[in-house]
Protein backbone atom coordinates (compact mmCIF):
# COMPACT_ATOMS: atom_id res chain seq x y z
CA UNK A 1 0.00 0.00 0.00
CA UNK A 2 1.34 3.33 -1.08
CA UNK A 3 0.32 7.01 -0.82
CA UNK A 4 1.80 9.55 -3.47
CA UNK A 5 0.73 13.05 -3.95
CA UNK A 6 1.50 17.27 -3.03
CA UNK A 7 1.89 18.47 0.59
CA UNK A 8 0.02 20.76 1.91
CA UNK A 9 1.86 21.83 5.49
CA UNK A 10 0.65 23.16 8.99
CA UNK A 11 2.24 24.00 12.43
CA UNK A 12 1.12 22.51 16.31
CA UNK A 13 -2.27 21.59 17.45
CA UNK A 14 -4.31 22.04 14.12
CA UNK A 15 -7.48 21.45 16.09
CA UNK A 16 -10.26 19.50 15.00
CA UNK A 17 -12.24 22.80 15.06
CA UNK A 18 -10.30 24.24 12.12
CA UNK A 19 -10.61 20.54 10.39
CA UNK A 20 -14.15 20.64 10.54
CA UNK A 21 -16.37 23.82 11.98
CA UNK A 22 -19.13 22.99 14.13
CA UNK A 23 -21.35 24.79 11.92
CA UNK A 24 -21.01 22.60 9.93
CA UNK A 25 -21.83 18.97 12.18
CA UNK A 26 -25.21 19.50 11.37
CA UNK A 27 -24.54 17.30 8.84
CA UNK A 28 -22.70 13.97 8.64
CA UNK A 29 -22.33 13.60 4.70
CA UNK A 30 -18.64 12.67 3.92
CA UNK A 31 -18.96 15.01 0.68
CA UNK A 32 -20.61 17.75 2.38
CA UNK A 33 -18.05 17.79 4.95
CA UNK A 34 -14.87 18.00 2.96
CA UNK A 35 -16.09 21.02 0.95
CA UNK A 36 -15.47 23.07 4.42
CA UNK A 37 -12.65 20.68 5.38
CA UNK A 38 -9.67 23.55 7.21
CA UNK A 39 -11.54 25.72 6.36
CA UNK A 40 -10.60 28.01 9.71
CA UNK A 41 -6.88 27.32 9.07
CA UNK A 42 -6.88 27.26 5.32
CA UNK A 43 -9.89 28.36 3.10
CA UNK A 44 -8.04 27.65 -0.29
CA UNK A 45 -7.17 24.25 1.07
CA UNK A 46 -10.20 22.72 -0.70
CA UNK A 47 -9.86 24.50 -3.81
CA UNK A 48 -6.25 23.33 -4.33
CA UNK A 49 -6.30 19.76 -3.02
CA UNK A 50 -6.03 17.03 -5.52
CA UNK A 51 -6.71 13.11 -4.88
CA UNK A 52 -3.92 11.70 -3.10
CA UNK A 53 -2.40 14.76 -1.48
CA UNK A 54 -0.61 14.82 1.97
CA UNK A 55 -1.05 16.86 4.88
CA UNK A 56 2.10 17.18 6.99
CA UNK A 57 2.24 18.86 10.47
CA UNK A 58 3.79 19.40 13.67
CA UNK A 59 2.97 18.20 16.88
CA UNK A 60 -0.63 17.51 18.66
CA UNK A 61 -2.59 17.59 15.11
CA UNK A 62 -6.35 16.56 15.60
CA UNK A 63 -6.59 18.12 19.54
CA UNK A 64 -9.67 19.15 20.44
CA UNK A 65 -13.36 17.51 19.82
CA UNK A 66 -13.71 13.54 19.72
CA UNK A 67 -15.53 14.59 15.82
CA UNK A 68 -14.84 11.65 13.81
CA UNK A 69 -16.24 14.21 11.27
CA UNK A 70 -12.84 15.51 11.33
CA UNK A 71 -10.66 12.69 9.34
CA UNK A 72 -14.44 11.69 7.56
CA UNK A 73 -13.71 15.73 6.01
CA UNK A 74 -9.96 14.99 5.31
CA UNK A 75 -10.40 11.22 4.02
CA UNK A 76 -13.30 12.55 1.75
CA UNK A 77 -11.37 15.54 0.31
CA UNK A 78 -9.14 13.24 -0.88
CA UNK A 79 -6.41 13.14 1.27
CA UNK A 80 -4.38 9.85 1.40
CA UNK A 81 -2.20 10.04 4.42
CA UNK A 82 -1.35 12.45 7.34
CA UNK A 83 2.25 12.59 8.43
CA UNK A 84 2.54 14.81 11.80
CA UNK A 85 5.09 14.81 14.68
CA UNK A 86 2.45 13.94 17.01
CA UNK A 87 -1.27 13.45 17.00
CA UNK A 88 -4.10 13.99 19.26
CA UNK A 89 -4.84 10.34 20.56
CA UNK A 90 -8.98 10.38 19.57
CA UNK A 91 -7.99 11.79 16.02
CA UNK A 92 -5.16 9.03 15.86
CA UNK A 93 -7.60 6.26 16.96
CA UNK A 94 -10.78 8.02 14.68
CA UNK A 95 -8.30 8.18 11.40
CA UNK A 96 -7.25 4.20 11.99
CA UNK A 97 -11.07 3.36 12.45
CA UNK A 98 -12.44 4.69 9.58
CA UNK A 99 -9.20 3.33 7.48
CA UNK A 100 -7.66 7.32 7.08
CA UNK A 101 -3.34 6.06 7.11
CA UNK A 102 -1.56 8.95 9.25
CA UNK A 103 2.23 8.32 10.36
CA UNK A 104 3.90 9.73 13.32
CA UNK A 105 7.27 10.98 12.07
CA UNK A 106 9.58 14.14 13.70
CA UNK A 107 12.12 14.17 11.35
CA UNK A 108 9.37 13.98 7.94
CA UNK A 109 7.92 16.82 9.55
CA UNK A 110 10.57 19.07 10.01
CA UNK A 111 11.75 17.66 6.76
CA UNK A 112 9.00 18.22 4.59
CA UNK A 113 7.59 21.88 2.56
CA UNK A 114 4.64 22.88 1.66
CA UNK A 115 4.24 21.70 -2.14
CA UNK A 116 6.40 18.73 -1.85
CA UNK A 117 6.11 15.71 -3.51
CA UNK A 118 6.36 12.98 -1.22
CA UNK A 119 5.63 9.10 -1.51
CA UNK A 120 4.83 7.06 1.67
CA UNK A 121 4.75 2.84 1.67
CA UNK A 122 2.98 1.99 4.92
CA UNK A 123 4.44 -1.48 4.84
CA UNK A 124 7.84 -0.19 5.39
CA UNK A 125 6.78 3.28 7.10
CA UNK A 126 9.07 4.75 4.74
CA UNK A 127 8.38 8.69 3.71
CA UNK A 128 10.05 9.58 0.56
CA UNK A 129 10.28 13.29 0.32
CA UNK A 130 10.65 12.92 -4.28
CA UNK A 131 11.35 16.82 -4.45
CA UNK A 132 13.96 16.94 -1.81
CA UNK A 133 15.67 13.76 -2.73
CA UNK A 134 15.06 12.77 1.26
CA UNK A 135 13.51 9.82 2.96
CA UNK A 136 12.44 8.94 6.64
CA UNK A 137 11.59 6.11 9.05
CA UNK A 138 8.00 6.41 9.88
CA UNK A 139 6.66 4.43 12.70
CA UNK A 140 5.18 1.43 11.50
CA UNK A 141 1.57 0.49 12.64
CA UNK A 142 1.41 -2.75 14.79
CA UNK A 143 -0.53 -5.56 13.16
CA UNK A 144 -4.09 -5.25 14.57
CA UNK A 145 -3.74 -1.87 12.82
CA UNK A 146 -2.41 -2.79 9.23
CA UNK A 147 -5.31 -5.29 9.47
CA UNK A 148 -7.61 -2.36 10.49
CA UNK A 149 -6.77 0.29 7.42
CA UNK A 150 -6.83 -2.79 5.42
CA UNK A 151 -10.40 -3.98 5.86
CA UNK A 152 -11.14 -0.46 5.22
CA UNK A 153 -12.21 0.40 9.04
CA UNK A 154 -13.07 -0.93 12.38
CA UNK A 155 -16.37 -2.67 11.55
CA UNK A 156 -15.38 -4.54 8.56
CA UNK A 157 -12.58 -5.42 10.76
CA UNK A 158 -14.79 -6.60 13.26
CA UNK A 159 -17.30 -8.50 10.74
CA UNK A 160 -14.29 -10.46 9.26
CA UNK A 161 -13.17 -11.69 13.19
CA UNK B 1 6.38 -3.31 39.13
CA UNK B 2 3.06 -1.56 40.91
CA UNK B 3 0.20 -0.26 38.76
CA UNK B 4 -1.12 2.88 38.43
CA UNK B 5 -5.29 3.58 39.40
CA UNK B 6 -6.12 4.14 35.71
CA UNK B 7 -3.87 0.47 35.47
CA UNK B 8 -5.43 -1.02 37.59
CA UNK B 9 -9.01 -0.66 36.25
CA UNK B 10 -8.09 -1.27 32.76
CA UNK B 11 -6.17 -4.62 34.26
CA UNK B 12 -9.92 -5.91 35.71
CA UNK B 13 -11.75 -4.89 33.02
CA UNK B 14 -9.53 -6.89 30.41
CA UNK B 15 -9.32 -9.68 33.29
CA UNK B 16 -5.49 -9.39 33.76
CA UNK B 17 -3.61 -10.00 36.34
CA UNK B 18 -1.49 -7.05 35.66
CA UNK B 19 -0.92 -4.55 32.51
CA UNK B 20 1.51 -2.37 31.63
CA UNK B 21 2.06 1.05 30.20
CA UNK B 22 2.20 0.13 26.40
CA UNK B 23 0.41 -2.88 26.54
CA UNK B 24 -2.37 -3.53 23.78
CA UNK B 25 -6.17 -4.83 25.31
CA UNK B 26 -9.28 -5.29 24.91
CA UNK B 27 -11.39 -4.42 27.98
CA UNK B 28 -15.22 -4.99 29.07
CA UNK B 29 -17.01 -1.91 29.06
CA UNK B 30 -19.79 -0.25 31.27
CA UNK B 31 -21.01 2.56 29.78
CA UNK B 32 -21.32 3.74 25.55
CA UNK B 33 -22.00 7.27 25.77
CA UNK B 34 -22.89 9.37 22.58
CA UNK B 35 -24.63 12.61 21.75
CA UNK B 36 -26.54 14.23 19.05
CA UNK B 37 -23.62 15.12 16.99
CA UNK B 38 -21.34 11.86 17.19
CA UNK B 39 -24.31 9.03 17.48
CA UNK B 40 -25.63 9.15 13.84
CA UNK B 41 -22.21 8.79 12.73
CA UNK B 42 -22.31 5.80 15.10
CA UNK B 43 -25.64 4.37 14.20
CA UNK B 44 -24.61 4.57 10.38
CA UNK B 45 -21.49 2.82 10.86
CA UNK B 46 -23.45 0.40 13.07
CA UNK B 47 -26.07 -0.95 10.08
CA UNK B 48 -22.44 -2.11 8.28
CA UNK B 49 -22.21 -5.03 11.27
CA UNK B 50 -23.42 -8.40 9.95
CA UNK B 51 -24.45 -9.11 13.60
CA UNK B 52 -27.44 -6.31 14.01
CA UNK B 53 -28.31 -5.35 18.20
CA UNK B 54 -26.54 -3.80 21.05
CA UNK B 55 -24.46 -5.87 23.39
CA UNK B 56 -26.62 -4.39 26.54
CA UNK B 57 -29.67 -1.99 26.08
CA UNK B 58 -28.90 -0.45 30.08
CA UNK B 59 -25.28 0.09 29.23
CA UNK B 60 -25.89 2.98 26.36
CA UNK B 61 -26.50 6.84 26.88
CA UNK B 62 -27.68 8.38 24.07
CA UNK B 63 -27.68 12.61 24.85
CA UNK B 64 -29.15 14.98 22.68
CA UNK B 65 -27.54 18.11 24.05
CA UNK B 66 -25.37 19.97 21.44
CA UNK B 67 -27.83 21.51 19.44
CA UNK B 68 -30.69 20.74 21.12
CA UNK B 69 -34.10 22.12 21.11
CA UNK B 70 -32.64 21.74 17.52
CA UNK B 71 -31.20 25.14 15.71
CA UNK B 72 -32.30 23.58 12.43
CA UNK B 73 -33.35 21.31 9.98
CA UNK B 74 -30.26 19.25 9.69
CA UNK B 75 -29.73 18.81 13.51
CA UNK B 76 -33.63 17.95 13.91
CA UNK B 77 -33.19 14.97 11.07
CA UNK B 78 -29.60 13.93 13.22
CA UNK B 79 -31.71 14.01 16.26
CA UNK B 80 -34.78 11.56 14.98
CA UNK B 81 -32.37 9.40 13.72
CA UNK B 82 -30.90 8.38 17.04
CA UNK B 83 -34.41 8.88 18.66
CA UNK B 84 -35.23 6.11 16.44
CA UNK B 85 -32.23 3.97 16.77
CA UNK B 86 -32.80 4.35 20.69
CA UNK B 87 -36.64 3.02 20.44
CA UNK B 88 -35.83 0.34 18.17
CA UNK B 89 -33.28 -0.94 20.27
CA UNK B 90 -35.54 -0.07 23.34
CA UNK B 91 -32.46 2.02 24.91
CA UNK B 92 -32.45 2.30 28.50
CA UNK B 93 -30.70 5.75 29.15
CA UNK B 94 -31.90 7.73 25.96
CA UNK B 95 -32.14 11.60 26.93
CA UNK B 96 -34.39 13.92 24.90
CA UNK B 97 -35.61 17.57 25.62
CA UNK B 98 -37.31 17.37 29.01
CA UNK B 99 -34.82 14.84 30.64
CA UNK B 100 -31.54 16.09 29.19
CA UNK B 101 -28.85 17.67 29.98
CA UNK B 102 -25.16 18.32 28.83
CA UNK B 103 -23.99 14.82 29.18
CA UNK B 104 -21.19 15.00 31.31
CA UNK B 105 -22.31 16.84 34.34
CA UNK B 106 -25.98 14.35 33.16
CA UNK B 107 -24.58 11.01 33.52
CA UNK B 108 -22.98 11.45 37.23
CA UNK B 109 -25.89 13.14 38.43
CA UNK B 110 -28.17 9.99 36.75
CA UNK B 111 -25.94 7.53 38.89
CA UNK B 112 -24.87 6.28 35.61
CA UNK B 113 -21.44 6.57 36.26
CA UNK B 114 -19.54 4.99 39.52
CA UNK B 115 -16.03 4.33 40.62
CA UNK B 116 -13.93 1.36 38.95
CA UNK B 117 -16.03 1.62 35.53
CA UNK B 118 -14.61 1.32 32.19
CA UNK B 119 -16.93 4.19 30.23
CA UNK B 120 -16.22 5.10 26.30
CA UNK B 121 -18.02 8.11 24.93
CA UNK B 122 -17.98 9.94 21.18
CA UNK B 123 -17.26 13.28 22.78
CA UNK B 124 -13.81 14.11 23.92
CA UNK B 125 -15.06 15.54 27.39
CA UNK B 126 -15.87 11.90 28.34
CA UNK B 127 -12.50 12.22 30.62
CA UNK B 128 -15.16 14.20 32.92
CA UNK B 129 -16.25 10.99 35.24
CA UNK B 130 -12.50 9.94 36.43
CA UNK B 131 -13.56 12.58 39.19
CA UNK B 132 -15.52 9.99 40.72
CA UNK B 133 -12.84 6.74 40.48
CA UNK B 134 -13.54 5.49 36.81
CA UNK B 135 -11.77 4.78 33.67
CA UNK B 136 -13.45 7.26 31.39
CA UNK B 137 -12.26 8.44 27.56
CA UNK B 138 -13.64 10.17 24.72
CA UNK B 139 -13.68 8.21 21.32
CA UNK B 140 -15.00 8.82 18.17
CA UNK B 141 -18.33 7.76 16.28
CA UNK B 142 -16.71 4.14 15.17
CA UNK B 143 -15.16 3.21 18.43
CA UNK B 144 -18.92 4.15 19.94
CA UNK B 145 -20.46 1.71 17.24
CA UNK B 146 -18.19 -0.59 18.43
CA UNK B 147 -18.69 -0.52 22.05
CA UNK B 148 -22.39 -0.25 20.89
CA UNK B 149 -22.51 -3.77 19.58
CA UNK B 150 -19.79 -5.99 21.24
CA UNK B 151 -19.25 -4.14 24.47
CA UNK B 152 -15.57 -4.35 24.60
CA UNK B 153 -12.81 -1.28 22.90
CA UNK B 154 -9.04 -1.68 22.62
CA UNK B 155 -7.26 0.43 24.59
CA UNK B 156 -3.27 1.11 24.87
CA UNK B 157 -2.83 1.03 28.47
CA UNK B 158 -1.43 4.57 29.25
CA UNK B 159 1.38 5.66 31.38
CA UNK B 160 0.78 8.51 33.92
CA UNK B 161 1.79 11.83 35.24
CA UNK B 162 0.78 12.05 39.04
CA UNK B 163 -0.12 15.85 40.17
CA UNK B 164 0.05 16.07 43.79
CA UNK B 165 -2.55 18.45 45.02
CA UNK B 166 -1.93 20.08 48.55
CA UNK B 167 -3.31 22.77 50.72
CA UNK B 168 -6.35 24.71 50.54
CA UNK B 169 -7.69 27.08 47.60
CA UNK B 170 -8.31 30.53 48.38
CA UNK B 171 -11.98 32.37 48.18
CA UNK B 172 -12.86 32.67 44.31
CA UNK B 173 -10.42 30.43 43.51
CA UNK B 174 -11.96 27.00 41.82
CA UNK B 175 -11.64 23.85 39.93
CA UNK B 176 -11.52 25.28 37.23
CA UNK B 177 -8.16 27.21 37.79
CA UNK B 178 -6.44 24.29 39.01
CA UNK B 179 -7.21 22.60 36.08
CA UNK B 180 -5.99 25.95 34.06
CA UNK B 181 -2.86 26.37 35.90
CA UNK B 182 -1.77 22.66 35.08
CA UNK B 183 -2.89 22.99 31.72
CA UNK B 184 -0.29 26.24 31.22
CA UNK B 185 2.08 24.58 32.91
CA UNK B 186 2.71 21.45 31.16
CA UNK B 187 0.40 22.83 27.82
CA UNK B 188 -2.07 21.26 25.65
CA UNK B 189 0.25 18.38 24.55
CA UNK B 190 1.64 18.23 27.99
CA UNK B 191 -0.17 14.82 29.03
CA UNK B 192 -0.37 13.19 25.25
CA UNK B 193 -1.57 9.27 25.62
CA UNK B 194 -1.61 9.72 29.18
CA UNK B 195 -3.44 9.10 32.50
CA UNK B 196 -3.60 12.67 34.79
CA UNK B 197 -3.48 10.89 38.37
CA UNK B 198 -4.97 13.61 40.56
CA UNK B 199 -3.99 12.80 44.59
CA UNK B 200 -3.18 14.39 47.66
CA UNK B 201 -4.13 15.40 50.83
CA UNK B 202 -5.23 18.85 49.03
CA UNK B 203 -8.10 16.85 47.13
CA UNK B 204 -10.52 16.97 49.76
CA UNK B 205 -10.17 20.78 49.67
CA UNK B 206 -11.89 20.32 46.16
CA UNK B 207 -15.77 19.72 46.01
CA UNK B 208 -17.06 16.87 43.78
CA UNK B 209 -18.00 19.68 40.85
CA UNK B 210 -14.11 21.08 41.16
CA UNK B 211 -13.52 17.47 40.63
CA UNK B 212 -15.55 17.12 37.64
CA UNK B 213 -14.26 20.46 36.48
CA UNK B 214 -10.62 19.40 36.74
CA UNK B 215 -11.24 15.90 35.07
CA UNK B 216 -13.03 17.11 32.25
CA UNK B 217 -10.51 19.48 30.90
CA UNK B 218 -7.37 16.73 31.11
CA UNK B 219 -8.43 16.46 27.62
CA UNK B 220 -7.54 19.79 27.04
CA UNK B 221 -3.92 18.59 27.81
CA UNK B 222 -3.83 15.67 25.58
CA UNK B 223 -4.82 13.25 28.25
CA UNK B 224 -6.56 9.76 27.75
CA UNK B 225 -8.10 10.70 30.90
CA UNK B 226 -8.04 12.18 34.34
CA UNK B 227 -8.33 10.31 37.34
CA UNK B 228 -9.53 10.96 41.30
CA UNK B 229 -9.21 8.47 44.15
CA UNK B 230 -11.84 7.66 45.73
CA UNK B 231 -12.72 9.34 49.07
CA UNK B 232 -15.75 10.02 51.41
CA UNK B 233 -17.01 12.51 49.37
CA UNK B 234 -17.12 10.65 46.02
CA UNK B 235 -18.66 8.34 47.95
CA UNK B 236 -21.25 10.32 49.74
CA UNK B 237 -22.03 11.73 45.77
CA UNK B 238 -22.31 8.00 44.57
CA UNK B 239 -24.51 7.18 47.42
CA UNK B 240 -26.52 9.77 46.65
CA UNK B 241 -26.82 9.65 42.77
CA UNK B 242 -26.55 5.95 42.07
CA UNK B 243 -27.87 2.95 42.96
CA UNK B 244 -25.23 0.32 41.53
CA UNK B 245 -22.65 -0.64 43.25
CA UNK B 246 -19.01 0.90 42.73
CA UNK B 247 -15.69 -0.55 43.12
CA UNK B 248 -12.79 1.54 44.78
CA UNK B 249 -8.97 0.94 42.74
CA UNK B 250 -5.73 2.49 44.57
CA UNK B 251 -2.89 2.52 42.90
CA UNK B 252 0.30 0.69 44.42
CA UNK B 253 2.29 2.37 46.42
CA UNK B 254 5.25 1.42 43.32
CA UNK B 255 3.36 2.57 40.83
CA UNK B 256 5.46 3.78 38.73
CA UNK B 257 4.78 7.61 36.75
CA UNK B 258 6.39 9.22 33.75
CA UNK B 259 6.97 12.41 36.21
CA UNK B 260 5.62 14.27 39.42
CA UNK B 261 3.74 17.78 40.29
CA UNK B 262 3.24 19.30 43.40
CA UNK B 263 0.57 21.88 43.01
CA UNK B 264 -0.11 24.06 46.15
CA UNK B 265 -3.77 25.06 45.79
CA UNK B 266 -2.84 27.58 48.72
CA UNK B 267 -0.87 29.05 46.15
CA UNK B 268 -2.99 29.39 43.21
CA UNK B 269 -5.09 32.34 41.48
CA UNK B 270 -8.11 33.06 39.54
CA UNK B 271 -6.24 32.02 35.86
CA UNK B 272 -7.51 32.70 32.78
CA UNK B 273 -6.63 31.48 29.23
CA UNK B 274 -5.95 33.71 26.46
CA UNK B 275 -6.60 33.07 22.55
CA UNK B 276 -6.76 30.69 20.94
CA UNK B 277 -5.25 27.74 23.80
CA UNK B 278 -6.25 26.50 26.60
CA UNK B 279 -2.42 26.73 27.55
CA UNK B 280 -2.03 30.15 27.03
CA UNK B 281 -2.67 31.11 30.73
CA UNK B 282 -2.48 34.27 32.89
CA UNK B 283 -3.76 34.84 36.41
CA UNK B 284 -5.84 37.72 36.44
CA UNK B 285 -3.38 40.02 38.53
CA UNK B 286 -0.87 39.34 35.28
CA UNK B 287 -3.32 41.38 33.47
CA UNK B 288 -2.09 44.60 32.95
CA UNK B 289 -4.13 45.67 30.10
CA UNK B 290 -7.59 46.19 29.79
CA UNK B 291 -9.49 43.52 27.69
CA UNK B 292 -12.87 44.35 26.90
CA UNK B 293 -15.82 41.88 26.39
CA UNK B 294 -18.91 41.69 24.75
CA UNK B 295 -20.08 38.42 26.57
CA UNK B 296 -19.90 36.38 29.10
CA UNK B 297 -20.80 32.40 29.07
CA UNK B 298 -21.31 30.82 32.71
CA UNK B 299 -22.26 26.82 31.54
CA UNK B 300 -21.13 24.03 29.73
CA UNK B 301 -20.09 20.40 30.76
CA UNK B 302 -16.86 22.50 32.31
CA UNK B 303 -18.92 25.04 34.79
CA UNK B 304 -23.01 24.03 34.49
CA UNK B 305 -23.26 22.93 37.88
CA UNK B 306 -24.87 24.12 40.81
CA UNK B 307 -21.79 25.18 42.53
CA UNK B 308 -20.76 27.05 39.21
CA UNK B 309 -24.31 29.03 39.60
CA UNK B 310 -23.88 29.71 43.09
CA UNK B 311 -20.97 31.72 42.57
CA UNK B 312 -21.74 32.98 39.63
CA UNK B 313 -24.73 34.52 41.49
CA UNK B 314 -22.95 35.03 44.42
CA UNK B 315 -21.36 38.22 42.43
CA UNK B 316 -24.01 38.96 40.24
CA UNK B 317 -26.59 39.50 43.42
CA UNK B 318 -27.58 43.11 43.53
CA UNK B 319 -25.35 44.29 40.68
CA UNK B 320 -25.94 44.30 36.89
CA UNK B 321 -24.04 43.29 33.80
CA UNK B 322 -22.51 46.06 32.19
CA UNK B 323 -24.20 47.98 29.54
CA UNK B 324 -23.03 46.61 26.24
CA UNK B 325 -22.13 42.97 27.47
CA UNK B 326 -24.25 39.96 27.02
CA UNK B 327 -24.15 37.58 29.74
CA UNK B 328 -25.50 33.81 28.93
CA UNK B 329 -26.25 31.66 31.63
CA UNK B 330 -26.73 27.78 31.11
CA UNK B 331 -27.58 25.52 33.83
CA UNK B 332 -25.91 22.05 32.77
CA UNK B 333 -29.57 19.96 33.35
CA UNK B 334 -32.80 20.39 34.27
CA UNK B 335 -32.14 19.24 38.04
CA UNK B 336 -29.07 21.74 37.91
CA UNK B 337 -31.83 24.24 36.33
CA UNK B 338 -34.65 23.42 39.12
CA UNK B 339 -32.34 23.87 41.77
CA UNK B 340 -31.17 27.05 41.08
CA UNK B 341 -34.63 28.05 40.47
CA UNK B 342 -34.99 26.93 43.76
CA UNK B 343 -32.30 28.56 45.58
CA UNK B 344 -33.35 31.98 43.83
CA UNK B 345 -29.89 31.82 41.45
CA UNK B 346 -32.26 32.16 38.12
CA UNK B 347 -34.11 36.06 39.78
CA UNK B 348 -30.40 37.10 40.57
CA UNK B 349 -29.49 36.00 36.78
CA UNK B 350 -32.38 37.96 35.19
CA UNK B 351 -32.27 40.52 37.64
CA UNK B 352 -28.65 41.55 37.03
CA UNK B 353 -29.25 41.41 33.53
CA UNK B 354 -28.16 37.86 32.44
CA UNK B 355 -30.38 35.45 30.03
CA UNK B 356 -30.83 32.04 31.17
CA UNK B 357 -30.79 29.37 28.33
CA UNK B 358 -32.32 25.64 28.66
CA UNK B 359 -29.39 23.39 29.37
CA UNK B 360 -27.72 22.65 26.01
CA UNK B 361 -23.73 22.48 24.14
CA UNK B 362 -24.90 25.53 22.28
CA UNK B 363 -22.44 28.45 22.59
CA UNK B 364 -19.49 26.15 23.89
CA UNK B 365 -18.89 24.76 19.87
CA UNK B 366 -20.06 27.81 18.30
CA UNK B 367 -23.16 25.48 17.56
CA UNK B 368 -26.04 28.22 18.70
CA UNK B 369 -26.82 30.52 21.62
CA UNK B 370 -24.29 32.62 22.11
CA UNK B 371 -22.36 32.69 18.33
CA UNK B 372 -19.95 35.46 18.05
CA UNK B 373 -19.11 38.09 15.64
CA UNK B 374 -16.02 39.29 13.83
CA UNK B 375 -13.50 40.82 16.04
CA UNK B 376 -15.77 40.04 19.35
CA UNK B 377 -14.54 38.87 22.94
CA UNK B 378 -16.22 36.41 25.16
CA UNK B 379 -14.93 35.13 28.58
CA UNK B 380 -15.94 31.95 29.24
CA UNK B 381 -16.62 28.96 31.24
CA UNK B 382 -16.27 26.39 28.81
CA UNK B 383 -13.11 24.66 27.85
CA UNK B 384 -11.87 25.68 24.39
CA UNK B 385 -11.01 28.77 22.76
CA UNK B 386 -9.50 27.71 19.27
CA UNK B 387 -9.94 29.93 16.17
CA UNK B 388 -13.30 30.05 15.47
CA UNK B 389 -14.35 28.07 18.44
CA UNK B 390 -17.60 30.17 19.41
CA UNK B 391 -18.55 31.46 16.02
CA UNK B 392 -16.18 33.93 13.39
CA UNK B 393 -12.70 32.67 12.91
CA UNK B 394 -11.80 36.65 14.05
CA UNK B 395 -13.62 36.43 17.31
CA UNK B 396 -11.75 35.37 20.79
CA UNK B 397 -12.47 33.42 23.98
CA UNK B 398 -11.41 33.85 27.17
CA UNK B 399 -11.48 30.85 29.60
CA UNK B 400 -12.19 31.33 33.01
CA UNK B 401 -14.00 30.26 36.31
CA UNK B 402 -17.41 31.47 36.72
CA UNK B 403 -16.34 33.64 39.63
CA UNK B 404 -14.05 35.28 36.99
CA UNK B 405 -16.97 35.17 34.07
CA UNK B 406 -19.87 36.73 36.45
CA UNK B 407 -17.16 39.73 37.76
CA UNK B 408 -16.29 40.45 34.05
CA UNK B 409 -19.69 40.30 33.06
CA UNK B 410 -20.55 43.26 35.68
CA UNK B 411 -17.08 45.36 34.81
CA UNK B 412 -17.06 44.55 31.35
CA UNK B 413 -13.41 44.03 31.12
CA UNK B 414 -12.01 40.77 32.35
CA UNK B 415 -11.60 40.86 36.27
CA UNK B 416 -11.09 39.00 39.35
CA UNK B 417 -14.33 39.08 42.07
CA UNK B 418 -11.89 40.95 43.92
CA UNK B 419 -11.96 44.31 41.39
CA UNK B 420 -15.95 44.14 43.51
CA UNK B 421 -14.36 44.57 46.57
CA UNK B 422 -15.41 40.94 46.73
Amino acid sequence: MKAYGRVFKYGDNVDTDVIIPARYLNSSDPAELATHCMEDIDKDFIHKVKKGDIIVAEKNFGCGSSREHAPIAIKAAGVSCVIAETFARIFYRNAINIGLPIIECPEASKGISAGDEVEVDFDSGIIYNRTKGTQFKGQAFPEFMQKIIQAEGLINYINQK
Amino acid sequence: MGMTMTQKILAAAAHLPSVEAGQLIEADLDLVLGNDITSPVAIHEMDKFTKQGVFDKDKIALVMDHFIPNKDIKSAEHCKCVRQFAAKHDITNYFDVGQMGIEHALLPESGLTVAGDVIIGADSHTCTYGALGAFSTGVGSTDMAAGMATGKAWFKVPSAIRFNLVGKPSKWVSGKDVILHIIGMIGVDGALYRSMEFVGEGVKNLSMDDRFTIANMAIEAGGKNGIFPVDDAAIAYMKEHASRPYKIYEADADAVYDEEYTIDLSALKSTVAFPHLPENTRTVDEITEEIAIDQAVIGSCTNGRIEDLRCAAKILEGRKVKKGVRCIVIPATQKVYLQAMEEGLLKTFIEAGAVVSTPTCGPCLGGYMGILAEGERCVSTTNRNFVGRMGHVKSEVYLASPAVAAASAVTGIISAPDALGL
